[in-house]
């Protein structure tokens, strides 16, 4: 008995970590510094509770094994021994909130630090079960919004306010357009339900809450073209609500911007 | 009685309910039971502040971070009331004190519950007629439900009272109640100052 | 009986005779504990279907099954799972597991059952709300069913049900009278819940017997004590979320539901409310509510460890103070569930340093689990294996935490199958194995039957292996960042192509064979209650009050005696003592130990 629980213990436990280690199913590459930061804070942490883990479930088996077995004698007597306790305690105190600390750094540069300068917004709005993705146009200005104007059938699923000029020549489009190495500002809306941005590739996640307008920025570094999937639950639709990131050199996309632009 | 396989059996020492002494043994059946009733309350209470500390909060992020809240006007009678309620706790003190005509503080006590809740209902009918209602506007929602919530509170510790008062009344005397009446007496003196403190709140918060 | 001239109070230290006063309205503990403990039987039963349903769509999202439209006519129409139905079954799957099973069985059924007889009582401290309390649990568990049957079917928005989703009809199928109940059904299960903790916390405070210190309480009291208080402080807000909830959606007001939405082209008339509220309100509950589902199991494998490995306690003290460190710190932790809710940043970093703090008691614990095994003479039994499972499951479950407790990591795995491991692993499961020990544990006490120990192991070793390999590979769907609560990954390319398909055959044919197996343990528990072997007053030789008395306890527990305690709770291998264990009320002077 004792023998079997063990080994049952190491199996199931290697079994899990093993893919951890052979990467036998990992993420998709990241297109982004940070990304590339994420994955790095990632691995840290991967490795501190890869040890943790591994170190924890050796001993358990082990002792299960150890003093499993039949032996002559009684247990030890013992209440405890205060030295482990403390020694345990404080280190795996250091190991986590040292962790911690260390990560944020990278959430800062998310999320303390503004869209560099001249970064391109975007307006990116959620609602059962597609998204709404609208260019400020030419003027670099969103129109108003007025939600009695809002038509899905005539295209205008925003509502974009038709007696706004700034919003004449607002763009919106089912997909979203980025070109590379440029900075991009998102500003997360929502007409319904909340849902949630997400591109696995960018490492990027945030719910688009109604009745706010959340901002966070991104840079893609790889041309190519990657899901938007839905991460907060929204409805039947939820697991369907998908859309695509075009991330293209400079030239396409300012193509793009003219071939999506409203006509007069 | 099936036998009992236990170490020697020390004496009966017989306490109402339970056997814990919990601190030190040898109390007597009444004081154990009254600070059951009373630790029972106090953890009650605690309760019912997580309660209102929920919906306080409700109230000051939703004011706070609004544009459209709007101040309703309060009913004057809410004054009397709350003077109702804080005479009420005196009346209930003083039952306390005087055992010879408690039953009849007592019975005063639960009248000026009873008037309590219709003066509130009053405020209540007041608003209404004014055209503030519940859904009218963030303000007046937490009007109705904080006063509403309070109202349900106060129902039972009316029905506490009268469930003493019952007791004393058929029991003849009230020692063997008192366990129920420290903890009803406790329960309506937090009821009164919780009173005063919603109060409070929904005429200084509420202000734009 | 002496006593009974003293008695003013409800508990009569007679027995009732009638079958309804005896078995339906009871006032005693055990009875109620009994109760309790079925419920979450039945709801542990209902909730594992569920599982199967959901994980059968996931694999197989067009299979026709015959009687599931006879079930849900209008969710399967032709026999063929509706996304929305999926989700209302994830929703209630998850809802029911979390309050009718891991806070009901642990807290309210073990803790009604065994705390007053460890501590020496003759019953709860308010008998008669102790069974108001269960009777309202019920009522709610009923109304938590009835959300299938009326128009539009059972919930959809989880078992957090975030608004606007959960506050407007218009939202979905579900989303109608199957909300209002779900909310109504929570509501009760609060009231009964606050009830119950206030009972449990007087009864912990003010009915200990002599002797009896805090310090010398069993491990198991003090995590039902513990949780008891994190009761009382979260379902309250749960309660007000609750309600205010509720109002939103039929009295018209705007609580959590903001101006200006427009849900499928019809404009919402509502204004200004905020969704991050109800997230506050509900997570700050929620947090707690985790615990309050774990503590239990960790006062169980404590005291059953310690049993078996015929050793004390290692770091009784430890202990107690990690419960309560669990207990304080679980309140300020309730902002990792919304890193990426759109709630300050700032704040994030605070409650992520508050997270990580918490592992540290949670760690103490598992060392000093190891630390009891360490140098015992351990008893494989049934109860046994399933601690040692705990233990690792434990700590597998907790360290999948410390990446979703650091901002940066969470904004990739947030909502992703990740999470679901991770909970499934630490709360689901690994309370699930501390509720088998209770039940292997406690059996022989409860209906005077032994177990049957060769099917318990069977069971062990089926279900060890088998959660294992249920939810293990949700990590690695979690890494591919695969979103939770997807009734099918055909919606997105990337989940179809990484090979998301084929672990998800694997998770469900596991569950399949580990679900199939608990009909072992539900045939053990039935049969043995009937056919088992006659259990004595103490089978594993341990050492707490309830295996002073007869299996079953009398009615009143002590029969009318005071138990006077005079040792800790874990006094095994005692060097100098008769037997290698000591109980509690052994009179003080061990060597004088004897019965
Ligand atoms: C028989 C073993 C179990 C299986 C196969 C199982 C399977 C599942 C599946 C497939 C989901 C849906 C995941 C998704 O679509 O995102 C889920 C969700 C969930 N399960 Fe389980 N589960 C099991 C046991 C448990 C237990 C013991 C608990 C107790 C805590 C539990 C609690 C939950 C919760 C809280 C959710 C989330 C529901 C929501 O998203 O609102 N499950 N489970
Ligand atoms: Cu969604
Ligand atoms: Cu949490």
């Amino acid at each position: 008995m004792p023998f079997l629980l063990a080994v049952v213990i190491w199996a199931v436990s290697l079994g899990l970590a093993i893919p951890f280690f052979t990467r036998t199913w990992w993420f998709p590459q990241s297109i982004n510094e940070h990304g590339r930061q994420v994955d790095q804070q990632f691995m840290f942490t991967l490795v501190v509770t890869g040890v943790v883990f591994i170190l924890a479930q050796a001993a358990l088996g082990w002792v299960v094994l150890r003093f499993g077995r039949p032996r002559a004698g009684a247990a030890n007597y013992s209440h405890g021994n205060n030295t482990m306790e403390v020694l345990w305690t404080s280190a795996t105190a250091v190991l986590f909130i040292g962790l911690t600390i260390m990560g944020q750094r990278v959430w800062a540069r998310v999320h303390f630090m503004g869209a560099p300068e001249g970064a391109i917004p975007i307006e990116l709005t959620g609602q059962q079960f597609v998204w709404n993705i609208r260019y400020p146009g030419p003027d670099g200005k969103f129109g108003a919004l007025d939600i009695k104007q809002i038509n899905d059938q005539a295209g205008n699923p925003l509502g974009v306010d038709s007696k706004d000029p700034a919003g004449k020549d607002d763009i919106t489009v089912p997909t979203m357009a980025v070109p590379v190495n440029k900075p991009i500002e998102l500003r997360l809306r929502s007409k319904d339900v909340t849902h949630s941005f997400f591109v696995p590739e960018l490492r990027l996640k945030q719910d688009t809450v109604p009745g706010m307008v959340i901002r966070i920025h991104f840079t893609a570094e790889k041309v190519g073209r990657y899901e938007i999937a839905c991460a907060e639950l929204c409805g039947l639709g939820h697991y369907k609500m998908r859309s695509f990131l075009d991330v293209m050199e400079q030239a396409d996309y300012e193509k793009w911007l003219k071939e999506h632009a409203p006509q007069p | 009685m099936a036998t009992l396989v236990a170490p020697p059996k020390p004496p009966v020492t017989g306490h109402g309910g339970g056997y814990g002494d919990g601190r030190g043994g040898g109390r007597d059946g009444g004081a154990l039971a009254i600070r059951r009733y009373k630790t029972g309350t106090w953890l009650g209470l605690g309760a019912v502040v997580m309660l209102f500390a929920a919906f306080t909060s409700a109230y000051v992020v939703r004011q706070g971070m609004s544009s459209d809240w709007r101040a309703i006007r309060l009913p004057s009678i809410l004054w009397l009331n709350t003077a109702v309620i804080v005479v009420s706790s005196l009346t209930f003190e003083r039952a306390r004190r005087d055992r010879q005509s408690a039953l009849l503080w007592l019975g005063a006590t639960s009248i000026l519950g009873v008037v309590f809740l219709a003066g509130q209902y009053v405020a209540w009918q007041q608003l209404r007629a004014a055209g503030v209602f519940l859904a009218s506007n963030p303000s007046s929602s937490f009007f109705y439900l904080l006063t509403g919530a309070h109202g349900v509170h106060i129902v039972g510790g009316i029905l506490a009272l009268l469930y003493v008062l019952g007791k004393a009344w058929t029991v003849g005397g009230w020692v063997n109640r008192q366990a129920a009446v420290e903890a009803t007496a406790l329960y309506w003196h937090f009821m009164d100052g919780l009173w005063v403190y919603l109060f409070f709140l929904l005429k200084v918060g509420g202000r734009q | 009986m002496a006593e009974q001239a003293h008695t003013h109070e409800a508990h009569a230290h007679a027995a009732p005779t009638g079958f309804i006063r005896k078995y339906i309205f009871s006032l005693d503990h055990k009875i109620i504990g009994l109760q309790y403990y079925f419920l979450a039987v039945v709801a542990v039963i209902v909730g594992m279907f569920l599982s199967l349903l959901m994980r059968w769509h996931l694999v197989w999202p067009t299979a026709k099954i015959g009687w599931l439209e006879t079930l849900f006519p209008a969710g399967a129409a032709g026999g063929v799972m509706t996304p929305e139905l999926y989700l209302s079954l994830m929703t209630m799957h998850g809802t029911i597991m979390v309050f009718f099973v891991l806070t009901t069985a642990p807290q309210s059924g073990f803790g009604n059952y065994v705390l007053p007889i460890q501590i020496g009582a003759a019953d709860m401290a308010f008998p008669v709300l102790n069974m108001l309390s269960f009777w309202i649990t019920f009522l709610s568990f009923v109304v938590m069913i009835a959300a299938f049957f009326v128009t539009g079917g059972a919930p959809l928005s989880g078992w957090t049900a975030y608004p606007p989703l959960s506050a407007l009809t218009e939202t979905g199928p579900g989303q109608q009278s199957g909300q209002t109940l779900w909310i109504l059904s929570l509501a009760l299960f609060s009231a009964a819940s606050l009830l119950g903790a206030l009972n449990f916390i007087t009864t912990t405070l003010d009915l200990r017997t002599k002797g009896l210190s805090l310090m010398r309480m069993p491990l198991t009291c003090w995590t039902w004590f513990i949780t008891a208080i994190l009761g009382l402080l979260a379902f309250a807000v749960l309660l007000a979320g609750g309600v205010l909830l509720i109002m939103d959606r039929v009295a018209g007001t705007s609580f959590f539901v903001p101006g200006g939405l427009v849900v499928s082209d019809k404009v919402i008339n509502h204004s200004g409310g905020s969704p991050l509220l109800w997230q506050h309100l509900f997570w700050f509950f929620g947090h707690p509510e985790v615990y309050i589902a774990i503590l239990p199991g960790m006062g169980v494998v404590s005291q059953v460890l310690s049993t078996f490995s015929r050793k004390p306690i290692f770091g009784y003290r430890a202990m107690v103070f990690a419960i309560i460190a669990i207990g304080a710190l679980g309140f300020g932790v309730w902002g990792h569930h919304m890193f990426i809710s759109g709630m300050s940043p700032y704040s994030a970093m605070a409650f992520s340093v508050l997270t990580m703090s918490i592992g540290v008691p949670s760690a103490i614990k598992t060392f000093n689990w190891i630390g009891t095994l360490w140098g015992g003479k351990i008893r494989f039994t049934s109860a046994m294996m399933f601690a040692i499972g705990f233990v690792s499951l434990f700590v597998t479950g907790g360290l999948s935490g410390i990446f979703l407790g650091q901002p940066p990591v969470d904004l990739f795995f947030h909502d992703t199958y990740f999470v679901v491991a991770h909970f499934h692993m630490i709360m689901g499961v690994a309370s699930i194995f501390g509720m088998f020990a209770g039940t292997y544990y406690w059996f022989p006490k409860m209906f005077g039957r032994m177990m049957n120990e060769g099917l318990g192991k069977l069971h062990f070793w089926i279900t060890f292996v088998g959660v294992y390999a249920i939810f293990t590979p949700m990590h690695y769907l979690g890494l591919f960042g695969h979103p939770r609560r997807y009734s099918e990954i055909t919606g997105v390319n990337y989940l179809a192509k990484s090979g998301a398909g084929e672990i998800h055959l694997f998770m469900t044919i596991a569950a399949l064979i580990t679900v199939g197996a608990q009909l072992l343990f539900f045939f053990n528990l039935f049969w043995s209650l009937f056919k088992g072997k006659k259990a004595p007053v103490n089978p594993w030789e341990s050492t707490t009050l309830e295996w002073t008395v007869p299996s079953p306890p009398p009615h009143d527990n002590f029969g009318g005696y005071e138990p006077v305690v005079n040792h800790g709770p874990y006094e095994y291998s005692v060097p100098g003592a008769p037997k290698d264990y000591v109980m509690q009320s052994d009179p003080a002077g061990v060597a004088a130990t004897g019965h």
